[in-house]
């Protein structure tokens, strides 16, 4: 199979829907196939890559942080860099800096950027397909 | 005495993947922790929560794994056994998914959707999630 390129545009923000497991689940059969990915971070989505993410223990389920195993976002985009390195892709994830500044995450996972809506027209330009799953 | 809420849960599997829950019956579940005196009513597409036997493998990418899927079935009977929560479930829509009865997990009553106003009468406060 040849390698493609593809880009994304997310705009949810963590723990509000099931589109982001979705997508992460779409991004991993991509890396898993070494094509290239383009993501455009929007909106709430911004706050994916944030580093100070923290898993917690759960009283409810009665589980400590490590029994409960709480997922994070940047653990997910972390291991996602990591399997498209390891398969001969490339990630580019591009976190909106108006929105990075408005939600205060502006510290990002390593090998994520701040970028802008430019960036996502230049990944609509040079992607091979482009999927967008918007908030509903 | 803790006043009597009547909740009634209509938004279904919203984020139960990265939450490993339902974030309204987690809710529900601690309040009563602390005192709160909560009945649930499911309805819409959250009568499937009651279904027993239900669950989905974790999420992987690449090498992360979760490892704490959510079961919604067990939630419910946690809610039902452990916090003596009443949970009920709209027939009605429970039905018009096809779901039976015995597919419910045990304890879940079921409630008429025409028989709900004069339920929510009997609590002091009504929460629609």
């Amino acid at each position: 199979m040849s390698q493609k390129t593809i880009a994304i545009a997310l705009m949810d923000p963590p723990y509000e829907s099931e589109n982001l497991t979705t997508a992460f689940r779409l991004l991993d059969v991509m890396a898993r196939r070494g094509h290239n990915i383009n993501v455009f971070a929007y909106e709430g989505a911004s706050g994916l890559a944030f580093a100070k993410q923290a898993p917690h223990p759960n009283p409810v389920h009665g589980k400590n942080v490590a029994e409960e195993n709480h997922p994070t976002t940047k653990d997910q985009i972390t291991a996602l860099l990591a399997l498209a390195t390891k398969n001969g892709g490339k990630v580019d994830w591009v976190n909106c800096g108006m929105c990075v500044d408005e939600r205060g995450v502006g510290e990002f996972v390593a090998d994520t950027r701040r970028g802008s809506p430019a960036d996502f027209h230049s990944f609509c330009e040079a992607s091979d397909n482009v999927l967008v799953i918007p908030t509903k | 005495m803790a006043k009597r809420t009547l909740n009634i849960v209509e938004s279904a599997y919203r984020a139960v993947m990265e939450e490993q829950d339902d974030t309204i019956l987690w809710l529900l579940a601690a309040m009563q922790g602390a005192g709160a005196e909560h009945t649930v009513v499911l309805r819409g597409n959250a009568v499937n929560y009651a279904v027993a036997g239900q669950g989905v493998l974790g999420l992987t990418v690449g090498e992360w794994k979760q490892t704490q899927a959510p079961r919604m079935d067990n939630d419910v009977i946690d809610l039902i056994e452990r916090r003596k929560i009443p949970v009920f479930v709209i027939e009605e829509d429970m039905f018009a998914r096809g779901i039976e009865r015995s597919e419910l997990v045990p304890g879940v009553q079921l409630l008429s959707a025409k028989m709900l106003p004069k339920h929510m009468a009997e609590y002091e406060l009504v929460a629609h999630w």
